[in-house]
């Protein structure tokens, strides 16, 4: 196997650097591709350009701190990292969480997973040079990004879910600001398909492209729609549901090409699911309700307690100082992130600030399979390729 | 909750102290997740049984995860979370590496996903995959000396 030391290529090879800056790589990826002429011989994935250390700086904060830095994992889904992060100290806490808080979860994560495919697909669409298809995702993305703003105060790194439940109370009005993205969204949806779909230039570039049939993508371990468009039907919603995701319907959009343009159909199907997810938790979510468990000593006070109660000050001042203990004890979570199976292991040993905590990210395992995607393919299919898998390389590199 | 398939982990347990008796050393049961505990030269074969085994065949590795138990010995505790994709079922097996001599087979033989998982156990525990195909770092760069996420490392680095 070619490695980066070794990559000078032979007399009939050429070894060329793509990245890690690079407007096809979605970030920093280095990739060092053997060439013969136009064609790939050999793919070799250069890692670690946006390794923060994030792992291991849970390691060294309290449970309630290291939320903040699960948002910038996959920076295209931090309501995703905060929820799987969140189930993991919950389920080591053995908390339960109030149904309406489980329901703004989910609906907050289903309205991620519509933002992070836009990107997806807006991004795809402009290395593919369907260039308008990328600005009319971002209008769509905007009213997403302004939803979370009114309910977290932050546009992307929300924090909003936290141990216990939410950050805050859904704002005033929020469900006319749901319902009216809502009303909006499928029209849009159609108009990207009107686009792409049945376009001769989009079918040319993705159709064929990036094919692995399903047996070698399971042994690679990839998850997601990379996997859903090979015709394995596995989806952790649905599979091992978590936050109440059982209460509600939707369908997981398989195909069986297993090739870019199956991977495109997949996710925008998903789109339109989540929006399907997205109605029936809005009808689900009473405008009155707690949205933390009662816990003293793990889920902070309301504030107005905190402020009258002596108990409730305590409480308050040993959580955000010392934090608290779970048991000692492992445990791993999996959710389904818009890229695939995100997972979060998490071991304590009984002291406030975890042993060990570990994301699994999608990005970083789904990609794996890039070199045997691009094997015998041309450049430009390459890059169709690192498109289709979706990577975010800040979960790729914690 | 999530549901681990608890049901599952009986099969499991039964299928491989029938095939290998000193395979399961410790069952651990917690917030509804199993958790097998495998001596650490039959790690390789019990994964392969895990795999090939009809009535378990956990045909995905979804995590290799490694756990510094610094001081306590055997200090890597290693964790390979299974997942068979027909049965909808998970469990997890575990398997303990001094920190005199942290070695330890590859699982990539049997699930290829694992590739990339050890090469980063690799580079940040320091731990070796015997018969890893391509064993190297692969988050930090290739001149990085120590491994960080061991427990004596410092958090703010050495410099």
């Amino acid at each position: 196997m070619t490695t980066v030391e070794t990559a000078i290529g032979t007399s009939k090879t050429m070894v060329l650097n793509m990245g890690p800056q690079h407007p096809s790589t979605h970030g920093v990826l280095r990739v060092l591709l053997e060439l013969d002429g136009e064609n790939v011989v050999t793919a070799v994935p250069d890692l670690g350009y946006l390794h923060t250390g994030i792992e291991k700086s849970c390691e060294d904060k309290t449970y309630s701190q290291a939320i903040t830095l699960t948002d910038r994992m996959d920076y295209l889904n931090p309501l995703g990292n905060n929820l799987v992060y969140c189930l993991a100290v919950e389920k080591l806490l053995n908390l339960e969480i109030p149904k309406r808080a489980q329901y703004i979860r989910v609906m907050m994560v289903e309205l991620q997973r519509i933002s992070s495919h836009l990107v997806w697909l807006g991004t795809h669409a402009l290395d593919m040079g369907a260039m308008s298809v990328m600005l009319y995702c971002f209008r769509e993305r905007e009213e997403i990004l302004k939803i979370f703003e009114r309910f977290s105060g932050q546009r992307m790194m929300t924090s909003y879910i936290r141990i216990g439940g939410l950050a805050l109370d859904p704002p005033a009005g929020w469900r006319e600001l749901v319902k009216r993205f809502l009303d909006m969204m499928p029209a849009r949806i159609d108009e990207y398909e009107e686009l792409l779909t049945n376009n001769r230039i989009w079918h040319g570039r993705l159709k064929g492209v990036g094919y692995l049939p399903a047996e070698t993508l399971i042994a690679m371990s990839t998850t997601g729609p990379g996997l859903r468009a090979a015709g394995v039907a596995f989806d952790n919603r649905k599979a091992f549901p978590y936050s109440s995701y059982e209460e509600f319907e939707f369908n997981v959009p398989t195909r069986t090409e297993s090739d870019c343009f199956a991977r495109y159909l997949v996710r925008v199907q998903e789109m339109r699911e989540s929006l399907k997810i997205v109605r029936q938790a809005t009808d689900k979510i009473t405008d009155q309700g707690p949205i933390k468990s009662e816990a003293p000593g793990i889920v902070p006070p309301q504030r107005e307690k905190m402020k009258t109660e002596m108990e409730a000050l305590i409480y308050h001042f040993k959580i955000f100082t010392e934090g608290f203990s779970p048991p000692p004890g492992e445990v791993y979570v999996p959710t389904e992130s818009p890229r695939g199976e995100l997972g979060c292991f998490i071991a304590s040993d009984g002291s406030p600030k975890p042993l060990r905590v570990h994301f699994r990210g999608p990005s970083f395992v789904n990609l794996q399979a890039l070199p045997l995607m691009v094997k015998g393919q041309l450049i430009a299919d390459t890059v169709a390729s690192i498109g289709t898998i979706d990577i975010v390389l800040g979960e790729v590199d914690r | 909750m999530p549901q681990l398939a608890n049901a599952n982990a009986g099969v499991v347990i039964d299928r491989l102290r029938a095939w290998k008796s000193e395979s399961v050393t410790q069952v651990i049961e917690y917030r509804g997740e199993t958790t097998i505990v495998v001596p650490h030269r039959l790690l390789l074969a019990t994964a392969g049984q895990c795999k090939t085994d009809p009535e378990l065949n956990f045909d995905q590795l979804s995590d290799a995860t490694c756990v510094d138990r610094f001081p306590n010995e055997p200090r890597f505790e290693l964790n390979y979370q299974l997942l068979s994709i027909p049965r909808l079922a998970r469990i997890r097996l575990r398997t303990s590496v001094s920190g005199q001599q942290p070695v330890i087979d590859s699982l990539e033989p049997v699930w290829p996903g694992a590739n990339w998982m050890e090469r980063e156990i690799f580079d940040l525990f320091g731990i070796r995959f015997e018969g890893h195909s391509d064993l190297r770092r692969i988050l930090l760069p290739d001149e990085f000396e120590g491994a960080p996420l061991r427990r004596d490392f410092p958090v703010e680095g050495k410099r």
